[in-house]
């Protein structure tokens, strides 16, 4: 990898121009429903399992933050609020973002890679066809779908594992837990999550397509693509989140 | 049937490294050419800048009175299907039987019925010998086979223009013969212009109707089979002996004095070193191949075999 300013521009101007292919790519017909369906499938196989493993320590340690802070407050009855709040704002679209793009992205660019060094992307553009509808934009399109129901998922699953924790573990009472769910959670909370998973789906493909398709040097092209694949993807994602948090916050009145 | 393609000026450069520069060359509709040159000298860099893959620092590539070299995508995607390209290790989809490998394009490009896909693919497999070997996938073969898969996706759109990126590179000699066989069949059949990209010299003697010779940045020499193949140029004699001695050094070049001294040793008569590999049996010219007897001749082809047969028989009397 290099550092000189003049790669770093090139390789963020390639990086939207991809990003401006697939949007260009995206009306054109046939949509290649089977490859969407097909990795649709494959990201959503790779990312189900951890996703539910880690959003239940990742709910059940905010619970445990909050329960132990609402108690030094004497606000215990505001413990259900809290947790559902967090995990439905950050930690969900955070641990989505984590294995969308650890997880789908990198298989992703591993395999556009390997296509790659085998000229098989050459071979297909020989065969007259754009690789950037054939293969980019159906994986775009599954990474968006499946981090937006892994959103849902990690939200649920976390707010069990808060539940569970804050109420079985550190006797809370699951009454003013329940009760006290949407005191300062809303509804367009979850929408503001969802799109927060939408836009991490888009950016951690289009990263890793883009890695993969530029992938060169033999199989040890491969891996470096894989690897800063991920490190760009999880650098772009935290700057988005902070960003689209931000923003949320001027758009959105909030409760309480 | 055949397109022409007319490459003026062409130049190439990856950073500061200079591939070739200023090829300018003519491949005649229909015809057969072959692209000689030591490895490292840009001969697949050629291929991929013909099809649009790269894009030349200068010059122009004409096909069907089109600039592939200034094209934009969507067009270039157009001239593209012109164009059947059988990379080096076939590039096959790895993750597809060559059944479908081969269906692949028809699939994509056309809306004809599965059962005609079917009997085109067939017909494409049982030309390059693959029957029986529908379903196994591009890794469960050998690099032979891989070969004949992708020649025959080339094929299946009925190309006009043909590439072939080393076709004989790993492969055994009696499947470079039947490789050769197929390549002067196909041309027959199909009228298609053919370029070929190799090292083999037994098969540059025998297949082509032209021959170019790309070396030290710069295409040496191209025109027809026959020039070239009795051309005094000291590289072309190189090239063709395969041999140590003259301008073609382990490194792509030798100093001027050395290479001087060497051809002066040749010139005296004084070979060392061996020689003779891929076919490289020296200059002058052999008889052509023919296509199979059992394939109907175009009048182009019925014109060479005519002329063969006239200059061998002229030879056989000299001989006898």
């Amino acid at each position: 990898m290099s550092f000189s300013p003049a790669q770093g521009l090139r390789h963020s101007g390639a990086l939207f121009a991809l990003a401006l292919d697939v949007l260009r790519a995206l009306p054109r017909r046939p949509f290649q429903w089977r490859e969407f369906i097909q990795q649709a499938w494959f990201v959503a196989s790779v990312t189900i399992l951890p996703a539910a493993l880690v959003s239940i320590p990742f709910g059940a340690v905010i619970a445990l933050q909050i329960g132990s802070l609402t108690r030094q407050l004497g606000a215990e009855s505001f413990a259900g609020a809290a947790s559902v709040l967090a995990v439905l704002r950050e930690a969900s679209p955070i641990v989505t973002a984590l294995l969308i793009a650890g997880a789908g992205g990198t298989a992703i660019c591993a395999d556009l890679g390997s296509r790659r060094i085998r000229e098989e992307i050459d071979a297909m553009e020989v065969l007259g066809i754009d690789p950037v509808h054939r293969l980019v934009v159906p994986r775009v399109l599954a990474t968006m779908l499946v981090a937006a129901l892994l959103n849902g998922l990690v939200s649920v699953v976390g707010v069990c594992g808060g539940y569970f924790f804050n109420v079985i573990l550190q006797d809370g009472t699951p009454g003013a837990y329940l009760a006290s769910f949407t005191t300062l959670a809303q509804l367009p909370d979850l929408w503001a999550a969802e799109l927060k998973a939408l836009v991490f789906g888009a950016i951690a493909a289009i990263v890793a397509a883009h890695k993969g398709l530029n992938a060169k040097g033999g199989p040890k092209g491969v891996g470096d693509a894989v690897n800063q694949a991920v490190v760009i993807t999880f650098m772009l994602l935290f700057v988005t989140n902070f960003v689209m948090t931000a923003a949320y916050f001027q758009i959105v009145p909030q409760r309480g | 049937m055949g397109v022409e393609i007319r490459v003026e000026g062409l130049t190439k450069s990856f950073g500061r490294q200079v591939i070739w520069q200023d090829v300018s060359l003519t491949l005649p509709a229909g015809e057969i050419s072959v692209m000689l040159g030591p490895s490292g000298t840009g001969k697949s860099v050629f291929l991929k800048t013909l099809v649009g893959l790269l894009r030349p620092d200068r010059g122009s590539i004409t096909i069907e009175g089109r600039d592939v070299t200034r094209l934009r995508e969507r067009e270039l995607y157009e001239v593209r299907k012109l164009f059947g390209v059988l990379f080096q290790d076939g590039a096959l989809f790895g993750s597809m039987s060559l059944y479908d490998n081969i269906a692949f394009p028809l699939r994509e490009h056309t809306r004809r019925p599965e059962s005609e896909i079917r009997r085109i693919v067939l017909e494409k497999m049982d030309m390059v010998g693959l029957i029986g070997a529908e379903e196994k996938l591009p890794g469960e073969i050998s690099g032979g086979m891989r070969k004949r898969a992708g020649l025959a996706r080339a094929l299946v759109l009925e190309p006009e223009i043909i590439l072939f990126d080393e076709p004989d590179s790993g492969l055994d000699p009696v499947r470079v013969a039947y490789l050769n066989q197929l390549i002067v069949d196909l041309n027959a059949q199909t009228g298609a212009t053919f370029l070929i990209v190799t090292h083999d010299i037994a098969s540059a003697r025998q297949v082509p109707d032209n021959i170019g010779l790309l070396f030290r940045r710069e295409l040496v020499m191209f025109g027809p089979r026959d020039t070239l193949l009795a051309s005094g140029e000291p590289v072309v004699k190189q090239f063709l002996h395969g041999r140590m001695q003259g301008p073609i050094g382990m490194a792509e070049e030798k100093d001027a004095a050395q290479v001087e001294q060497e051809l002066a040793e040749l010139d005296a008569g004084e070979h060392r070193g061996p020689r003779g590999g891929k076919g490289a049996s020296g200059e002058g010219v052999s008889p052509r191949l023919l296509p199979s007897p059992g394939i109907v001749r175009p009048p182009r082809w019925e014109a060479i075999a005519e002329r063969e047969a006239e200059v061998w028989s002229r030879e056989g009397v000299k001989g006898a």
